[in-house]
C-alpha cells in the first residue's frame, strides 16, 4: 500500500513538473523575445521603410514588412473565409452525418497537418502554371491554402455545437436550409466564426515558409497585386542572417513586433467573442 | 413565385439579369446545395491534386535517375547533376527523432494531469496558455532557439562530452551548438501543444463509468489512470504522438535557423544536420537557374507531403474510430 502511495506521489510530481516546465517554456520564449527585442525597438523601425544601407546597419525600418504581412494575411483570410464558411455550412446543414461529410472532415484534418513549406511549393507550381512571378497574389494564394483547413474546421466545430432545436424551429417556420444558414446559424455562431477567422489570420501572418517561395521580398511598400511584397517573418529571417550585430538587433525587434501582433490578435479574438452575442440565443 | 409568373404573362417582359436571378426559394436552396457540394469536394480533391502538381514538376528528375538512387545516394552536387536525398532524409529523421524523444514524455504527462488531476480552475488557466504556444510563429521559435538554445548547448557540450563522450550518440565533434539537439529542443516545444491538445481530448473521452468502476474496486487514482484510462485511450494517445511527429517532420523555419545546415548524415545529437524542409527553403532562389534543380527540390517537397499525408491519415482514422466508439 505504501508503495502504491509513493508511486502515485512520484507520478503526480512528475506530471505537475512537466506542466510547469511546458508553461515555463512559453514564458521563457516570450521573455527572451521581449528582453532582446525591446531595446532595439524604436519608432523609426515601425514607421519607415528600409533606406539605403539598412541591411548594413544604417537608417530605416520595417514598415514594408509590417504592411506587407497585413496585406498578405488579410487577403488570404478573406479568400479562405469565402471558401470555408460555405464548406462549414455544407458539412452541418446539407450533408450532416453523411459519408461525404466524414470524408471532407478527414480531408480537412489531413490538410491541416500539411507543412507550410509544401503549401509554398504547391503555390509556386500554381504560379508557374499561371505565369505569375513572386507577388502579393501568389503569397495570398499560398496562405489561403494554408488557412483554409484551420478556418473551415474551426467553423465546422462551432456550427456543430448549435442546438438542433434551433435549426428545427427555423425549418418548421418554412425556412429553407440556405435561409437557415444565413439568417439563423451565422448569427448564432458569429462569435465562434470570428474566433476561427482570427485564429487563421494569426496563423497566416506568422507563417514564413509558404511566403518564402510565393511572395518574394521588397524594400518598398506593396503597391500592386502582381508585385513582390515583404513580410514580417521573412524580415526577421533575413535580418538575422546578416553578420552585423546592429541588424541582428533589429531582427529581434522585428520578432517582437510579430509576436505582439499575433498575441494581440489572439487576445482581441477572445474579447470580441464575448461582445458579438446580441443575436445569440442561449 | 406569383410575381415571376405574372411578369412572364406580361407582353412587355424581357429577360434581364435581375429576372434571371429571381429563383424560387427552394430552387435557390437546391442550387446552393449543388454549389456547396462542389466546393467541399474541391477541398477534398485538393489533397491528391497537390501531390499530383508536385509529381508533375518532379517528373523530370524521376525519369532521369532511379528512385532508389535518389533516396539512398549521399552525393549532393546539383551543378554536376547528382541529387542524393539520403543525408537530408536522415537529417530530418534525426531532428524529428530527437524532438519526439524530448517532447513525448512531458506532453503526455501534462495531458494526463490536465485531463485527470487538475482542478477545473487550473485547466481553464493552463489550456489557453498552451494554445498560445501553438500560435507563436515559427520564426519566433527560431529566434528563441538562436538566442537561448544554441548558446546553452554550446556551453554544456564540453561537459557532456567529458561524461558521456564514449557513447557515439553523445560525442561532440561540433562545438558551435547549431546541432540536431538544438533543432530537437526547439521542435519539441513546438509540438507540445499539438500532442497535449489531442491526447487530453482522447483521455477525457474515456467513459466516466470505467474510472468509477476501477475506483470502486479500491484502486488508487494513479492505478486507475495506468491500468484503465491509459489502456482504453492508448490508440488515441498514439495517434496524438503520430500527429506531433508529422508536425515536427515538416516544420521548416525554426529548424532551419538552429540546426546548422551541413549536408551530412549525423552520427551524434551534437552534429549539424540538414533536414529536407530546410533544403527546400534554403535553395528556392537558385533552383530555376540550374537544370533539374527545381525538379529535385519539388520532388523533396513531394516526399515530405507523402510522408506527412500518410502519418496524418493513419492517426486521423484512428482518432475518428476512437471518437465513434466512445
Amino acid at each position: 500500500m505504501k508503495r502504491c502511495k509513493a508511486e502515485e506521489c512520484f507520478f503526480k510530481a512528475l506530471m505537475i513538473g512537466s506542466t510547469v516546465a511546458i508553461l515555463g517554456s512559453l514564458v521563457l520564449i516570450l521573455a527572451t523575445v521581449v528582453w532582446r527585442g525591446l531595446p532595439a525597438l524604436n519608432l523609426a523601425m515601425l514607421t519607415q521603410t528600409p533606406k539605403g544601407g539598412y541591411y548594413l546597419g544604417k537608417e530605416g525600418g520595417i514598415l514594408n514588412a509590417i504592411v506587407g504581412s497585413l496585406f498578405l494575411a488579410l487577403g488570404a483570410t478573406v479568400l479562405a473565409l469565402i471558401a470555408s464558411l460555405p464548406i462549414a455550412m455544407y458539412l452541418n446543414l446539407y450533408a450532416a452525418r453523411s459519408r461525404q461529410a466524414e470524408l471532407a472532415r478527414l480531408a480537412l484534418d489531413v490538410l491541416w497537418g500539411v507543412p507550410s513549406i509544401v503549401y509554398g511549393a504547391v503555390g509556386f507550381t500554381i504560379m508557374l502554371w499561371l505565369g505569375v512571378r513572386a507577388s502579393l497574389l501568389g503569397g495570398i494564394i499560398a496562405l489561403a491554402l494554408l488557412e483554409l483547413p484551420i478556418m473551415a474546421r474551426g467553423m465546422d466545430e462551432a456550427i456543430a455545437m448549435i442546438p438542433c432545436a434551433l435549426k428545427e424551429a427555423s425549418y418548421a417556420l418554412g425556412a429553407t436550409r440556405l435561409e437557415t444558414a444565413w439568417k439563423v446559424v451565422v448569427r448564432q455562431t458569429a462569435p465562434a466564426l470570428l474566433t476561427a477567422a482570427l485564429l487563421a489570420f494569426g496563423r497566416g501572418i506568422g507563417d514564413a515558409a509558404s511566403v518564402l517561395f510565393t511572395a518574394g521580398y521588397t524594400d518598398r511598400l506593396p503597391n500592386s497585386l502582381l508585385g513582390p511584397v515583404a513580410s514580417l517573418p521573412l524580415a526577421v529571417f533575413f535580418q538575422l542572417g546578416t553578420p552585423f550585430p546592429a541588424v541582428k538587433e533589429r531582427a529581434y525587434a522585428s520578432a517582437l513586433v510579430l509576436t505582439a501582433i499575433v498575441l494581440g490578435i489572439s487576445l482581441i479574438s477572445r474579447r470580441l467573442a464575448g461582445r458579438l452575442t446580441e443575436h445569440v440565443i442561449r | 413565385m406569383e410575381n415571376a409568373l405574372g411578369s412572364i404573362r406580361d407582353k412587355s417582359w424581357k429577360p434581364t439579369w435581375r429576372t434571371a436571378l429571381r429563383l424560387s426559394r427552394p430552387a435557390k436552396d437546391r442550387l446552393a446545395a449543388r454549389l456547396l457540394a462542389w466546393l467541399t469536394m474541391a477541398a477534398v480533391a485538393s489533397v491528391p491534386l497537390m501531390a499530383l502538381a508536385l509529381y508533375l514538376r518532379a517528373r523530370p528528375i524521376l525519369s532521369f535517375k532511379p528512385l532508389t538512387e535518389l533516396l539512398l545516394s549521399t552525393a549532393w552536387h546539383p551543378l554536376k547533376g547528382a541529387f542524393g536525398f539520403y543525408p537530408f532524409i536522415m537529417g530530418t529523421l534525426w531532428v524529428t527523432g530527437a524532438a519526439m524523444a524530448i517532447a513525448v514524455p512531458p506532453s503526455l504527462l501534462t495531458a494526463i494531469y490536465l485531463a485527470e488531476y487538475a482542478s477545473p480552475k487550473t485547466r481553464a488557466l493552463a489550456k489557453p496558455l498552451i494554445d498560445l504556444l501553438a500560435g507563436i510563429p515559427s520564426v519566433v521559435y527560431g529566434v528563441w532557439g538562436v538566442l537561448t538554445v544554441v548558446p546553452l548547448i554550446e556551453r554544456i557540450a564540453p561537459t557532456l562530452d567529458r561524461w558521456l563522450g564514449y557513447i557515439p550518440l553523445f560525442r561532440v565533434d561540433n562545438p558551435t551548438g547549431y546541432s540536431v539537439l538544438a533543432g530537437g529542443l526547439v521542435l519539441a516545444v513546438m509540438v507540445f501543444p499539438v500532442i497535449i491538445a489531442v491526447a487530453e481530448e482522447v483521455i477525457r473521452a474515456v467513459p466516466q463509468g470505467l474510472r468509477e468502476a476501477s475506483l470502486a474496486l479500491g484502486a488508487t487514482r494513479w492505478q486507475t489512470v495506468k491500468h484503465v484510462v491509459l489502456r482504453r485511450s492508448l490508440p488515441g494517445v498514439i495517434a496524438a504522438v503520430v500527429l506531433g511527429f508529422s508536425r515536427a517532420f515538416g516544420e521548416t523555419m525554426a529548424v532551419l535557423m538552429v540546426v546548422g545546415n551541413i549536408a551530412q548524415v549525423p552520427h551524434s545529437i551534437f552534429d549539424a544536420a540538414y533536414p529536407l524542409p530546410a533544403l527546400i527553403a534554403n535553395n528556392y532562389g537558385e533552383m530555376m537557374s540550374i537544370p533539374l534543380y527545381d525538379a529535385a527540390l519539388l520532388g523533396a517537397a513531394l516526399i515530405l507531403l507523402l510522408i506527412v499525408l500518410l502519418f496524418n491519415l493513419v492517426s486521423r482514422l484512428v482518432l475518428m474510430r476512437v471518437a465513434r466508439s466512445e
